[in-house]
Formats: structure tokens, sequence, C-alpha cells
């Protein structure tokens, strides 16, 4: 009777949300004030339904209700609570519900902040989401529906995928998922802007928290996704260029750019047609990234479900929402009048080159990885497009953009004299190039003029980000206030970006990998690290069964650590899992998995050595921590206040 | 103005490759074994150990290897209509009970019904690598020679049935049931 209640609530939040997406926005096309006060309390009561449908899914998980076909599919009565709960988005139907979720509490999170809002806007952007969250109900009710039962009951469940009990996991999908999700709320407001055919500095200082709030939680749930392919998936790799981590590395690029463009719009009033379609991209990127890794028509270590009448279904969706913004993009945004002009050498030219440079960047990445579609539909035979294609390509935009990044921070508004920025970077430039160069061969005797250029470039932004406020504290004693939040915010966010590419130039420079069989007793070298093979014990867990090695590390004699990899067997689904053992550190990981037992106590095993590979995740942290102090600068909140004062007032004082 | 038309012109054509790759199976690798014989094999029968099948069991006729287990839940999904298939479908279908434990599997088929003239019992998989199977549920046609004419990876469904067996069988053998070949051959 209780999955039932799901159900129904399902279908009530669609009957909410048909009225959400339809009557607002004919209310403010009609000026019915009306029809336009429906959208927030439709808004407000679709949450409390789904969450009530998300809550009864979640209740037949913990409780073991393998009468429900979708909890019978990924759970075990021996499964722990915390991946029983996890196990609620471990499939299709449920990750769909999940995505339901996170897209009804952003609607109702712009319900509740948009009180400020002009009631036609705030009327449009809820109706747009409306339209998104219909498409949605009906996909998962239509197609997906996680309530669906099973007569008779399974006596017990299926498990829940291996590669999915990890902690991890537990939190990569809601937190990914929330930034897919969020940037329905630049595109609303984009799609909004573009029905009433006005976009003003307002809009956009409106707009850019929702779009800076969607991109943090993107960069952490890549960030988490890549860390856990890192320990999971036992390869050791953080990147694989898949079609799953392209799905959602495209809507952050996409993001990054439409960050920037808000910026110049709600400082300038100008590149408003280029906000637009970046918010039109993130999102429409976003969708596609759901529809990649729910069709089936590109096959990825992370494709858990695949169906062909879904892929349609998204399809479908996909046409109407991305299609339909389009169009309209098509035929208002020549409208859409620019506030003023900027000269060539300017913070604007280096923002709009920002904006070209990350859509090459989404183009190249996007072209990759349909690639293999394309070549199969023509009938031109099946391939796959690897890490080789992505790695040399993906740097044609991105080493111009880094460049030009440090350079732009710079670079004042509207125009400035190219000697003076120039005599401004000179030293930053030049420490960067030699530290570039001296690094390298110092610490780890040889470097490649890639990696040169690389830890160069990771250095020059560094270097860049931190020149402002170290030389303004230098001048002033209150170091904390020099700058304004969304100015530590940019600042960080920069930082981090250097940090990363410093992580990723160094670890895929300088990482030793090796495979080879080994038996107990037997000692080996790798990167100057001493490894002994101790030998094998077989153990049980909680649901698996394992065999464990224990491998003693030591360095010039003394010992660092002991590393136990293991190898697991799931006894529901029998698949076997490897466990890699990592040692953590700010200056390497050491990584050992075990392979295959080749007899005789023997087995293969993988050793790496992975030189700076945390400030890969840490420069994601520090850039996602960025946007928080950016989406959290107190104009935001002020200026609401200061709209409601000045009701009617016209345009609004140049912001920070 | 067409600058502004360029977006939706890339959506257009991106999504006509979807609906076209929705059609596509990427997963699809063609098996190395289609068109050539099937690999030979004998084994226990999984209802009565004491005696056997194996390929010279369907010798001569059209026939379905169904490879499956307990613990493969889509071979659930498919047994319904294996089930229908092995009253109407006029071909015989012989199971291959891969990797699995024999007491669930008897279970199984006399709760869910036994699609199977006989399904070979395969515990530790030595069959099921010959012939190329990585995962279960998967569907052989063997043609009357002993050739493999297809292979279905993933549930067999009534679509996939009259889209792809119905019509080699009909090229195999003309019209259903189909006969077995004459000894002479």
């Amino acid at each position: 009777m209780i999955p039932e209640l799901g159900q129904v609530a399902l279908i009530l939040a669609l009957s909410l949300a048909l009225v959400q997406a339809t009557l607002p926005i004919a209310g403010a096309a009609l000026q019915r004030a009306d029809w336009m006060a429906l959208a927030r309390p439709t808004a407000i009561g679709q949450f409390v339904f789904v969450g009530l449908a998300f809550g009864v899914l979640a209740t037949a998980f913990l409780g073991d209700d393998f009468s429900v076909l979708y909890v019978a599919m990924h759970s075990n009565s021996a499964l722990p609570s915390l991946y029983k709960f996890t196990a609620v988005w471990g499939g299709h139907e449920g990750s769909l519900l999940l995505w339901l979720m996170i897209l009804a509490t952003w609607t109702m999170l712009v319900a509740v902040a948009s009180r400020s809002l002009p009631e036609e806007l705030a009327a449009r952007v809820l109706g747009v989401l409306g339209i998104v969250s219909v498409g949605l109900l009906l996909f998962t009710l239509l197609t997906s529906n996680p309530f669906e039962r099973l007569f008779p009951a399974a006596f017990d469940g299926n498990d829940l995928n291996p590669l999915l009990q990890d902690p991890a996991m537990a939190i990569h999908p809601p937190i990914l998922y929330t930034g897919y999700v969020g940037f329905a709320v630049p595109f609303a407001f984009a799609v909004a802007a573009l029905l009433s055919s006005r976009l003003n500095k307002d809009w956009a200082r409106w707009t850019r928290p929702w779009a800076i709030s969607a991109w943090m939680f993107l960069t952490v749930g890549i960030a988490l996704g890549s860390w856990w392919a890192y320990y999971e998936l036992g390869w050791g790799g953080w990147w694989f260029w898949d079609p799953v981590e392209n799905a959602s590395f495209m809507p952050w690029l996409a993001g990054t750019a439409l960050l920037h463009s808000l910026a110049v719009t709600e400082r300038r009033g100008i590149f408003k047609s280029w906000t637009i379609l970046l918010a039109i991209m993130a999102f429409s990127l976003s969708l596609l990234g759901t529809f990649l890794t729910r069709s089936g028509v590109l096959i990825s270590v992370h494709s858990f479900a695949s169906d062909p009448a879904r892929g349609l279904f998204i399809l479908a969706l996909i046409s109407t929402i991305s299609g339909g913004a389009l169009v309209l993009y098509a035929l208002r945004a020549g409208r859409m009048g620019a506030e003023g002009g900027f000269r060539l050498v300017s913070r604007e030219s280096f923002l709009l080159l920002n904006n070209i440079l990350l859509v090459v960047a989404v183009a190249a990445v996007l072209f990759g990885t349909l690639y293999p579609l394309f070549l199969d539909a023509l009938d031109l035979g099946k391939i796959s497009v690897g890490p080789p294609y992505f790695n040399t390509v993906f740097l044609i935009p991105t080493l111009p953009l880094v460049l030009f990044m440090g350079a732009g921070m710079h670079a004042t508004w509207k125009s400035m004299s190219g000697e003076t920025l120039a005599r401004k970077l000179v030293i930053p430039a030049g420490v960067a190039v030699l530290l570039g160069v001296l690094v390298p061969w110092i610490i780890f005797r040889g470097a490649s003029v890639l990696t040169m250029v690389g830890v160069s470039l990771g250095f020059w932004v560094i270097g860049a980000a931190l020149l402002e406020p170290v030389q303004r504290m230098l001048a002033s004693n209150h170091a904390a206030t020099v700058l304004s939040r969304a100015q530590w915010g940019m600042t960080l966010a920069h930082l981090g970006v250097g940090i990363f590419i410093l992580g990723a130039t160094i670890t895929s420079s300088y990482n030793i990998e090796t495979d080879r069989s080994v038996r107990p007793g037997d000692r080996w070298e790798v990167g100057g690290y001493e490894f002994v093979f101790r030998g094998t014990r077989d153990f049980d867990g909680v649901n698996y069964s394992a065999v464990e090695g224990e491998f003693e590390v030591r360095r010039n004699g003394s010992l660092v650590t002991i590393m136990t990899p293991e190898k697991r067997i799931y006894r529901v689904q029998r698949s076997p899992m490897t466990e890699a053992a990592i040692d953590a550190g700010w200056s390497r990981d050491l990584f050992v998995a075990l392979g295959e037992p080749l007899g005789d106590g023997a087995w293969s095993v993988r050793v790496q050595v992975k030189p700076l590979i945390r400030f890969i995740w840490l420069g994601a942290l520090i850039m996602a921590f960025g946007g928080l102090l950016a989406a959290t600068d107190p104009r935001y909140r002020r200026r609401k206040v200061a709209h409601e004062a000045r009701v009617g007032a016209g345009a609004s004082p140049e912001s920070v | 103005m067409w600058r502004f038309l360029l977006p939706i012109g890339i959506l257009v054509i991106i999504v006509g490759f979807f609906a076209r790759g929705l059609t596509l199976n990427p997963g699809y690798v063609p098996s190395p074994l289609i068109g050539k014989p099937a690999p030979q094999y004998e084994l226990p029968r999984l209802k009565d150990l004491s005696a056997s099948v194996g390929s010279e069991s369907y010798a001569g006729q059209v026939a379905l290897v169904n490879v499956w287990a307990t613990w493969c839940i889509e071979c659930r999904h498919e047994h319904p209509f294996l089930i229908e298939l092995s009253r109407s479908g006029g071909v015989p279908i012989y199971g291959l009970n891969w990797n699995d434990d024999r007491d669930t599997a008897l279970a199984w088929l006399d709760t869910l019904g036994d699609p199977y003239v006989a399904s070979a019992f395969d515990p530790t998989g030595e069959v099921a690598i010959d012939w190329g199977v990585y995962a279960a549920p998967e569907t052989f046609l063997i043609g009357r020679d002993g050739t493999v004419l297809y292979k279905h990876i993933s549930p067999m469904t009534p679509e996939v049935w009259a889209r792809e067996f119905l019509p080699r069988i009909e090229a195999e053998c003309g019209e259903l049931p189909c006969s077995p070949l004459p000894d002479e051959r």
C-alpha cells in the first residue's frame, strides 16, 4: 500500500507542475496577477509531493520491501543500512527520482527567494522550471516508475552493484545532480528574459548566485567522481574521458563560461546574447548528460541503466526543452541591445576570449564523445575515441585559455593600455617560466617541453591570482578586508585552477606504473620505494568474501607503511571487485592493486607512484570554495533589500 | 541574423544522430562465432546429472541455445517469453545453465516453468568460455548445419524475436516449425 502512495504523490506533483508550467507564464503575458500568483504555491506543493515520493522509496529500501521491483533489483537484506539508503539512486528509476527531488528543491528555493523579483519575472522563471519538471515527471511515471510491484515478491534482493557500495558513491550522485539540475535555474532565467525580451543588469545580478551555486556543486561532484574512479575502479587513473565523465564535464565548461559572461553582463550590460546562449547550453548539456547515461547510445563504465524507449523519451525532452529555448533565442536574441562598448585591451576582451575558448573546448569534448555515434550512424564502422584524442584536442583551447586567464584578472573594464598591463605582469610571468623550468628539473631530474609549459602555466595562474591580494595586503593592515567577498571568491577559484594544473601536469608526467607478478617474499623497487610482498589471507566481509594481500613499503631502509589491497567477491552478484590500497600524501600517492592469482601463491600486482595527485582534487575543492564565497557575497542580499526600497526606480548603481 | 540560428542548427544535427543512434546497439560487437560452426560440447543435464546434453542433441535442427542463471535478474525478465516461445516458437530451446547452484536452478525451473528441452549444467563456465559468453542472458541461434546464425546479448523480447530471429529462421528453413534436415545431407 505504501509504495502506491509514492506513485500517487508523483501524480499529484505532476498535476501541480502542469499548473505551474502554464498559468504563470500565460499570466505574465496577459498581465493576470492571479495566474502569476499560482507559481509559488504550486512550486512549494510540488516539493512536498516529490519529497513524499522520495521518502516512500527510501522507506521501502530501508525496510527491505522486495515486493517493489526496483528495490528487489538494487538492494539486498544483507546490505549495510547506509548503502540501502544510497541504493535509492543506485539504478535508473531512483536516480530519476533523485533528479526530480533536486529539481523540486531548487524550484522551491527560487520560489522562496524570488519575493524581491518583479512579479512577471518570478512567474516566468518558475513557469519554465515547471515545464522542465513536467517533462521529467512524465518520464518517470511513463517509462521508469520506481514503485512498480514485483509479484510474487522476491525472497531477497539482487543487491546493489558492488562498485556503488562505497562512501564516496553515497554522496557523489546527489552532489553531481545538484550541480546538473541547478543549471535549470539560470536556464529558466534565460528563457524568462527571452520571453519578455528584457534583460538588464539587475537580471544578471539575480541570475548570478544561482549559476555560481550550481557550478560549485558540479565542481565538487566531478571531483568526487574522479576521486571515486581513482580508488574504486582499481586502475589508478583519475580521469578517463569516458562518455559519462564527459557528460558532466561539458556542462561544467559551459557553466564556467556562463559565470564569466554573467560577470560582464552584470557589470557592463553587454554580452547579453552570449550569457543567454551559455545558460541554455549549460542546462542542455546537463540534459544531454542524462541522455547519454540513460539511453545506451554510448557505452561506458558508468552506464548502469540503458533502454532505447527511455532514450527516445529523453531525446524528445531535449528537443522540446533545449529546442524550444533555442528557437526562442533565434527569434529574440537579436533584440537584446548592448549598453556599452569596450576597447581591444580590456577585461571584456579577455572574458570574450574566455567564452570563445571554453565553447571551443566544449565542442572538442562533445565531438569526441559523439564521434563513435556519428560513424556508427553513418555506417562507417565502430570505433572508440580515447584519451589520445581528448588529451591532445583539449589542450588546444585550454593552453591559451589559461594564458589569457592570468592577464584577464589584471585588465580593467572598458579599456586599458597594453603597456600598463604588460608592466604589471612581466614579473609574475618571468617567475612562472623560471619555476616551470627549474622545478621539474630539480625535483624530477628532467622534463619534456609540454611538462615545462604545464608547470609554468600552473605557477602563472597561481601568481596572477595572488598578485593583487598580496600587493593590497602589503599596503594595508587589514588583510581580510582588502578584497570583497566576491573578489576573494574569484582569487581562490583561479588559485584552485593553478593548483589543479600543477597536479594534473606533474601526475601525468611523472606517474610511475608497474605491473608484475610476485610471490610472497619478493622485493622490488618502484620510484624510490621498496615493496615487499608478504602474502595473502582470506577473510569475510559483511556481504562479500575477500582476499587481502599484504605489502610492506620501505624507503631508504625504514618502513613507510603497510598496504593491504583486496580482491572482493560480493556474494549476491558474484562480481569480483578490486579494492586498491592507497597511501595518500601531499607529495605523492602510493597505489597497490591486486590483479589475478597466478597459482602457487603468486599474484599479478599493479604498483603506482603518483606525485602530486592530491593537488588535482585539492584544486577542484579550492575552486568550489571560491564559488561558495562568490555566491554568498553580501551584495546579492543587500541589493534585494535595496530593490524593495526603490520600487520603480531606474537603473541600479554600478556594482563592484 | 543567421548567427542566432546556428545553435538550434547544431542541436537539430545532434538530435538527428541521437535518434539514429537509438536504433543502433553500441554494446553489439559482432560475435566472432557468427557464420562459424558452434563449439561442440557435452555436459550433464541439469535435471539428471547422469544423462548428458550437448551439440549432438540438436544436430541437424535449427535450435536456440539460451545461456541463463538464477542470479541473473534479466533472465527472470525474459523467462515468461521463453516459456511462450517453447510452446509456440517452433524451435527447440536448449539451456546452458551457467555458473549456478544446481538446487537453486532446479527450484527456479519448478516455480517459473521450464522452457528448455534440456538444460546443460555448467557450474564452472567451461563451455560458456568456448562460446564467448561474458554476460547473461545470451541467446544463440544455431542453424541446421551447426553454424551460429545469430547471437543476442540481453533479454529476449518479442521485438527482438520478430526482428532478428524469425527472418533468419525462415531463411534457414522456409516455414515453421522447422523440420530437421534429411539424414542424407
